[in-house]
């Protein structure tokens, strides 16, 4: 009836574990609680779960994305405590559960955390810079947010039924194989990922459908601002890389759960294919995060320098560079597996040949700054210390790009130190920055800039404490992923990247303190004009939030900073001679459906519970059906409608300008 | 204020006595052997190279941040967004660099490649390494003996190893004398280690292994040839033989196993184990990972 899943599954075996599982179901609880008490629920499903409004989704994408940081954080925190102090002793985390938190932890920040993040800040802003009224296809919008969310909540429900997978982020066979990690920790990483995965190729396509057919009127190409060029390379590699993790998954799956051999010895597999698969994902997968962040940071550099970006061209050229040659170096996450020189040495080269356009990227940003008028809004702060910051990761990249060196360094705390500090400063601080930066828009008020500034503090130092020394201690050919250790010199660095991680989770605080007193104090900080910063680019020129349609009437692009020349054109927020009816897409509860859906068959998948996994399965494909056969999809707002609320919109900026 | 100063002084002091005390033991930065010394010698090459971008890069990020600050009025051109010199030079800069060290890497990764014998007078002593749960076998083909979680070797001789794994993937790493090469059950991958002199050096496995993975290091014995010869003959006299029985033994799953000795190995164990995995599906030879053992 139930598969294997029995009552031993909870997690009264251990304190920590049973701690874990307790404050997820505690925190579910209290937060069905307030909204209960809040007499919220019809509220937020009609307006916010079953929305297919672009703003929306992109908000609740974000708001997922920092549950998962929490999550995640936590994961790191009790990882760098149990290395600061496991020398010589078991610490106070059994191998089992720290191999548990590192897998969860790599897991949820790249694909629950930072992926979500990505696409929020894609769905709050490429419709508005491109002058459109919703993205190309708004319901598989809202699918895609909640096939993110069923995978998200996989990941924490293994916190309280069952166990997480100790195979790392990677899983790699043959440990994820069936006969060295029988458990059900394996197979929740599988299907976490498969769901969301598709929800991400999804999301991929429908922004390159997007950005390419829903324009407006003359906005070319080359009038696209950089956030919108970056969002367009990472949707075709969204759409182009993300099948290859599904097939991996779908083919370790087989291999679990019918003994087929894909990536097992027997008959002919090989666990070597699977890195191959994994990577050829994996590694534009790093290019999907970063290339957004790049958009924001050339975003903000620009807006706060108060000064045109440099090198538009170059910018664009370079990113188009960037996301070609990602699928060319996949290699390089395994030079260590026994390739001819010829081989390595190739993906080495290629490697090191994406520094050259992330290089120009660097200068570029740097020379908008140069002859600018720099103001430190929070964004361009952690814009700032992005620069000075990723350029060490981007040298100690190319270090491990030369396949001897790798040799040295692969799998030592160096690597981690290397990756973390290409996400943490280049993805985290890029997505943090488009959160302040975009925050008004989204929601009508600015935030709180002096806690975003302390946050900024605490971050970028606890990032050097915490990082630094994980290069030394690779030097000391320090392991990533030990348990414990018998190296007493070791024990200095790991106390010092401990107390970084203290430093990190005191920025973490500030960011949790800049949201109350950013929502304490919204009436003294409406945005009322929709433009904070005095912006360039068109998102700044609708109101703050945005009505449901964006655009009254579409607005008519003329240069890439199309804002600024329609200010300089004397253009900007003048009413239409006319208004006209607008088509807008209907909520649908179908996204959410199927997303929760998605959830029970994946857990019922986990679980072995099959009748449970047909029947999700076919109310899955029921429910598609159900909204393909919908004829009547959107709904109408006339046009005395639409200008009884832009005229509400004009008094208020008459009122602001005044 | 004063009281401040003081405190970043001990700071910055506690930071620098941790630095020197730490320096030996940056194991990476002092090699033992030629190859961990070439690919050293690598590292800091293309450090070196990458300091041309790197430091300005910081430096112009801070100094422009600071000097071109509202309020200060410096020079201020909104509109200046291009020059073709400034452009061909970003392009070129980085382009150059990547040049250099491409063919600096192209050069090294074949003459560093962990497959290519090292050169000498003396002939390599050929070693088989086995990645078990979790403790590495050592097998000495010619000596006819074998070893668990000590490596001993002559130092000066270049040693050509074979290594394979009976469980999940490894990586065999020995910071102090060569970078690491994965271990995979049913293929056999290839290093070469030669240690200038005679040492002790911790070796590891790197590659997430399951429980017991912490646990699992084990130590390299560099000695003269005739302390070799006399550990070669020590381990002959030892009580335990490698036999099958043995063997499937020591395979399963153990942790912080002590040093042992074998003084007698079953013929072509290392073959054996490796086609355990394969069933009769070799692979094509050469260089790659799944070359059948030599026979």
């Amino acid at each position: 009836m139930f598969g294997r899943l029995t009552i031993e599954a909870l997690p009264f075996y251990s304190a920590i574990a049973a701690t874990g599982a307790a404050m997820v179901v505690g925190g579910a609880l209290l937060v069905a609680i307030v909204i209960t008490w809040l007499k919220g629920w019809v509220y937020l499903w009609q307006e916010w779960l079953t929305s297919v409004d672009h703003k929306r989704i992109g908000a609740m994408y974000i708001i997922l994305a920092l549950i998962m940081l929490l999550r995640g954080f936590v994961d790191a925190i009790m990882m760098r405590a149990q290395q600061a102090m496991a020398l010589n002793n078991g610490g106070y985390l059994p191998p089992e559960h720290f191999d548990q938190i590192f897998s969860s932890h790599g897991t949820i920040m790249i694909i629950f955390m930072a992926m979500p993040f990505m696409t929020g800040l894609l769905n709050i802003a490429v419709p508005l810079q491109i002058g459109t009224r919703d993205v190309a296809f708004p319901f598989l919008n809202s699918l895609s947010l909640w096939l993110a969310a069923s995978g998200a909540s996989l990941v924490m429900v293994s916190l309280v039924i069952g166990k997480f997978s100790t195979a790392g982020w990677t899983g790699y066979p043959p440990y994820s194989g069936i006969q060295y990690s029988p458990g059900v920790g394996v197979d929740y990483w599988i299907w976490a990922l498969l769901i969301s995965g598709v929800g991400s190729t999804l999301s991929g396509i429908n922004f390159i459908v997007t950005i390419l057919k829903r324009r407006a009127p003359g906005m070319t190409l080359m009038r696209m601002t950089p956030f919108v060029w970056t969002a367009l390379c990472t949707s075709v590699l969204m759409a182009f890389a993300f099948p290859a993790i599904t097939v991996a998954c779908i083919l370790l799956a087989l291999d679990r759960l019918l003994g087929m051999h894909f990536f097992t010895n027997e008959l002919g597999g090989n666990m070597m294919n699977y890195a191959n698969v994994f990577w050829i994902w994996g590694h534009p997968e790093v290019y999907i995060l970063i290339l957004p962040a790049f958009g924001v940071f050339s975003e903000v550099v620009a807006t706060f320098s108060r000064k045109r970006l440099f090198g538009y061209e170059s910018l664009v050229y370079a990113t188009a560079a960037i996301a070609i040659l990602s699928f060319t170096v996949w290699l390089h996450h395994f030079f260590t597996m026994g390739s001819s020189a010829n081989v390595n040495a190739f993906f080495g080269v290629t490697t090191m040949v994406i520094a050259v356009p992330t290089g120009v990227k660097v200068f570029n940003w740097l020379l908008t700054m140069y002859r600018g008028r720099i103001t430190f809004h929070p964004s361009m702060l952690w814009t700032v210390g992005f620069i000075a910051t990723f350029v060490i990761g981007g040298m100690t990249g190319v270090l491990l790009a030369v396949p001897p060196v790798d040799f040295l360094m692969h799998n030592t705390t160096f690597l981690v130190a290397h990756f973390h500090n290409m996400i943490i400063p280049g993805v985290l601080f890029g997505y943090l920055a488009g959160y302040m930066y975009w925050f008004p828009k989204a929601f009508g008020f600015k935030m709180n800039e002096p806690w975003g500034t302390a946050a900024f503090w605490f971050w970028i130092v606890g990032f050097y404490l915490a990082f630094m020394p994980l290069y030394v201690l690779g030097m000391m050919g320090m392991p990533r992923r030990m348990e414990q250790y018998n190296d007493p010199s070791w024990q200095p660095w790991l106390v010092a990247a401990s107390m970084g991680a203290v430093l990190i989770m005191i920025g973490i605080a500030c960011l949790i303190m800049q949201v109350i007193v950013s929502i304490r104090d919204r009436k003294k900080n409406l945005d009322v004009t929709g433009d904070p910063y005095d912006g360039r680019t068109l998102e700044w020129a609708t109101s703050s939030p945005p009505p449901p349609y964006n655009f009254a009437v579409l607005p008519e692009i003329r240069d890439r900073e199309a804002l600024l020349d329609m200010k300089e054109r004397g253009v900007a927020y003048t009413p239409p001679a006319r208004y006209h009816d607008i088509e807008i897409p209907k909520n649908s509860p179908a996204g959410v459906i199927m997303g929760g859906l998605s959830f029970v068959f994946g857990f019922a998948m986990v679980w072995w519970i099959w009748w449970l996994a047909i029947l999700c399965g076919l109310a899955m494909w029921a429910t598609m059906i159900w909204r393909s056969s919908d004829d009547e999809t959107d709904f109408v707002l006339t046009a005395a409608e639409v200008e009884r609320l832009e005229r509400a919109r004009y008094r208020e900026l008459e009122a602001a300008r005044s | 204020m004063k009281q401040a100063v003081v405190t970043v002084r001990y700071a910055a002091l506690a930071v620098l006595a941790l630095l020197v005390a730490g320096c030996d033991r940056l194991v990476v930065l002092n090699p033992k052997g030629p190859i961990a010394d070439a690919e050293r010698g690598l590292m800091i090459d293309a450090f070196t190279v990458m300091m041309i971008v790197v430091v300005p890069v910081i430096l112009m990020a801070l100094w422009f941040a600071w000097r071109y600050r509202a309020g200060r009025n410096a020079r201020y051109e909104p509109t200046w967004d291009y020059s073709g010199k400034v452009d061909a030079v970003v392009w070129l800069v980085p382009a150059l660099i990547v040049i250099a060290v491409a063919v600096l890497l192209w050069r090294s990764t074949h003459k560093l490649d962990p497959y290519r014998e090292i050169a000498s007078s003396t002939p390599p002593l050929d070693v088989q390494v086995v990645a078990q749960d979790w403790k590495w076998l050592f097998i000495y083909p010619e000596q006819g003996v074998a070893s668990v979680n000590q490596l001993a070797i002559p130092a000066g001789r270049p040693i050509s190893l074979r290594i394979t794994s009976d469980t999940v993937m490894n990586s065999f790493y020995v910071p102090a004398l060569a970078g690491q090469i994965y271990a995979m059950a049913g293929m056999q991958t290839r290093l070469q280690i030669l240690a200038d002199k005679p040492g002790k050096f911790v070796g590891r496995n790197t590659q997430y292994s399951g429980g017991g993975f912490s646990d699992q290091f084990f130590e390299v014995v560099a000695m003269s040839q005739a302390d070799f010869d006399a550990w070669v003959a020590k381990a002959k006299q030892a009580p335990a033989r490698l036999d099958p029985p043995t063997y499937a033994k020591l395979a399963e799953k153990s942790r912080l196993n002590p040093i042992t000795l074998y003084s007698a190995v079953e013929p072509k164990l290392f073959d054996a184990i490796i086609d355990r995995y394969t069933g009769g599906h070799q692979a094509h030879g050469g260089q790659t990972p799944t070359a059948p053992a030599r026979r």
